[in-house]
């Protein structure tokens, strides 16, 4: 009887971990392709296409010396930087005190602060009204029509706040009697326990400005402020570099290899970042606060 | 007597003016930029003219929003965002309860971390990445899928601009990147179910299929139910990014949404009002779905979405 159950189950557990390996699997091989297509050497990809597996000897970093030796794609991954750091510390710098604030809930309004808040979360009039906001404010052209429009997400606000909530009251209480501010009580008593929750929006909040490409297409018009993500798009969606006659010109790498590499260096702070957050998340602890 | 009264009111006040003063620049923030558009959304019932400013251009009434619901577009707009919406709940949801529990269910603890990994991955990459990565699939000449289809004797296909594929890749790569981070919510909702009922269940000779269907499905329902319809809530947002990245000309009839065409109208042909009509539309259908779902999520699942 014992014998049976347990040669059901190692039965079960191959067919379940059968399963999860097709699922790593579809997810993987996507970007294999992209790394494989990325380090195809030219005269391969001419002869045979992309291969499904390159041969180790035959890997061919061309596309990335091109793309790196290119005076635009170091100048937008440097636009990128800029634009998410700034972006990151101008949003937490404006969504803390407000989850601060909102986390006394004893304070006189706070029933109509918190009404002014969800409708505009519920609420979105659409595209053209913050289009032109932002034109009548003169901010095209510059990084900050990307960072300040979307810089307070509600929703962040609202996790955070309920994390400040979920802190001892009796902390605060007690540095006021000791005289303290509230931007005291911020700084000294909450922010210090609130490290983890800062991270996550922080990154949160990193990973939106990284990817935005769509207010960057819309409000920036100068080539020299292009992020990385819409200088990719232009290289992805022109079908023979017809703007970057350049890389043509001394061609030593497929256009198809170019692309790649152009998605794999997009990618890489991701990557990096990447496994630093998935601690946090696989911990299950952040459960309230993850995005839909 | 009055005195006293307005001591009552002010005094708290008083008391948490430093509260209020921190809270400020947020709020003067969310005056400019979250209210701004709303009053600016006032040009859907005029006919906006950039030099009278929205304040002063003439009002022309409900205009604008009967020359959309009356236009060829409205229903082809319509359809094709819902159609979206509906595949991507219908196949994503189950598709990650199933994910979610296989997760659960294995015993290779390493290995289930090294499979939430890479699978939590894609929901981090922006709809830019995803385009190149599709590109490597897809792509006539190089495409692994057109390799194999080749290899299979069979015509290379032009997945991204042929109408008959274009909803089929909005769909299925909308689910391979956003699946697997959606099974986070299951598997915590998994994980907090006491494991003595697992137990109990196999002492009394329940088979593996019995336990999943009797114990771990009714115990992730309410997060089912609650995911399902924030979804359902936000229906008319079939995922602007994805299809303004991947949609072109040739397949417009089939994947224009309402969000891609405002911004068409809108921003490249400067019809603001027309475009703003069709978004504030938007907007408050948006707006009752979300507080309708909400009041169904009080009443079925006993927990309210905010």
């Amino acid at each position: 009887m014992q014998n049976i159950t347990y040669r059901e189950d190692r039965m079960y557990q191959i067919g379940v971990a059968v399963f999860l390996l097709v699922i790593l699997l579809i997810i993987a091989i996507p970007f294999w392709r992209v790394i494989v297509t990325a380090f195809t050497p030219l005269d391969i990809y001419t002869r045979e296409g992309v291969p499904f597996f390159l041969p180790f000897k035959d890997w061919t970093p061309e596309a990335f010396t091109q793309l790196m030796g290119h005076t635009q794609f170091p100048r937008a991954f440097m636009n990128s930087v800029i634009i998410t750091v700034s972006g990151t510390a101008l949003s937490l710098a404006l969504t803390v005190p407000l989850a601060y604030g909102l986390s006394n809930r004893e304070i006189p309004g706070h029933k109509a602060l918190m009404f002014i808040i969800l409708l505009v979360f519920l609420f979105n009039p659409g595209l053209v009204p913050s289009y032109l906001l932002v034109t009548k404010l003169k901010l095209t052209n510059s990084f900050l029509a990307i960072i300040l429009p979307p810089a307070v997400s509600v929703y962040n606000t609202l996790v955070m706040m309920s994390f400040f909530e979920g802190l001892p009251r009796e902390l605060r209480e007690v540095a006021r009697l000791d005289g303290a501010n509230e931007l005291q009580v911020l700084w000294h008593v909450i922010l210090p326990l609130s490290k983890p929750i800062l991270l996550t929006i922080g990154l949160f909040y990193a990973v939106h400005f990284w990817n935005e490409f769509f207010t960057p297409i819309l409000y920036l018009n100068d080539n020299d402020l292009l992020p990385l993500p819409v200088l990719l798009r232009n290289i992805l969606i022109s079908a023979q570099f017809n703007e970057f006659v350049e890389f043509n010109a001394f061609s030593s790498t497929s256009v198809e290899s170019l692309k790649a590499a152009g998605v794999l260096i997009t990618m890489i702070p991701m990557l990096i970042i990447y496994p630093w957050i998935q601690r946090y998340f696989t911990k299950g602890t952040l459960v309230g606060s993850v995005k839909e | 007597m009055v005195l006293h009264r307005v001591r009552r009111w002010v005094m708290p006040i008083w008391k948490n003016r430093f509260i209020y003063l921190l809270m400020l620049p947020t709020l003067i923030y969310f005056v400019i930029f979250k209210y701004g558009p709303i009053w600016n959304a006032q040009i859907a019932f005029k006919d906006f003219k950039p030099l009278l400013g929205v304040w002063g251009s003439p009002w022309a009434g409900l205009e604008h929003f009967k020359t959309f619901i009356s236009s060829f577009y409205f229903d082809r707009l319509i359809l094709n965002t819902i159609i979206f919406s509906v595949l991507k709940i219908v196949l994503g949801i189950p598709l990650a309860v199933v994910c979610a529990i296989a997760l659960h269910e294995t015993v290779l603890a390493r290995f289930r971390t090294v499979v939430q990994t890479v699978i939590y991955l894609p929901h981090f990459l922006s709809w830019v990445i995803m385009f190149g990565v599709l590109l490597t699939l897809l792509s006539p000449g190089s495409g692994l899928i057109n390799d194999v289809i080749r290899n299979l004797g069979g015509e290379p296909i032009t997945f991204l601009t042929s109408p008959d594929y274009f909803r089929g890749v909005v769909v299925l790569s909308y689910i391979w990147k956003e699946t697997g981070w959606s099974t986070i919510l299951y598997l915590a909702a998994l994980l907090s179910i006491n494991p003595e009922l697992y137990e109990a269940a196999a002492v009394d000779g329940a088979s593996h299929f019995q336990r999943i269907w009797n114990i771990s499905i009714p115990g992730i329902l309410q997060v089912i139910v609650l995911v399902t319809l924030l979804r359902i809530g936000s229906i008319l947002n079939a995922g602007f990014n994805q299809v303004f990245m991947l949609y072109s000309i040739p397949v417009y009839s089939v994947g224009d949404i309402i969000d891609t065409w405002v911004y068409r109208q809108g921003i490249l042909q400067f019809e603001f009002s027309l475009a703003t009509a069709v978004g504030l539309f938007k907007g408050v259908i948006g707006l009752v779905l979300v507080l309708v779902s909400n009041q169904v999520a009080k009443r079925v699942a006993n927990q309210s979405l905010f």
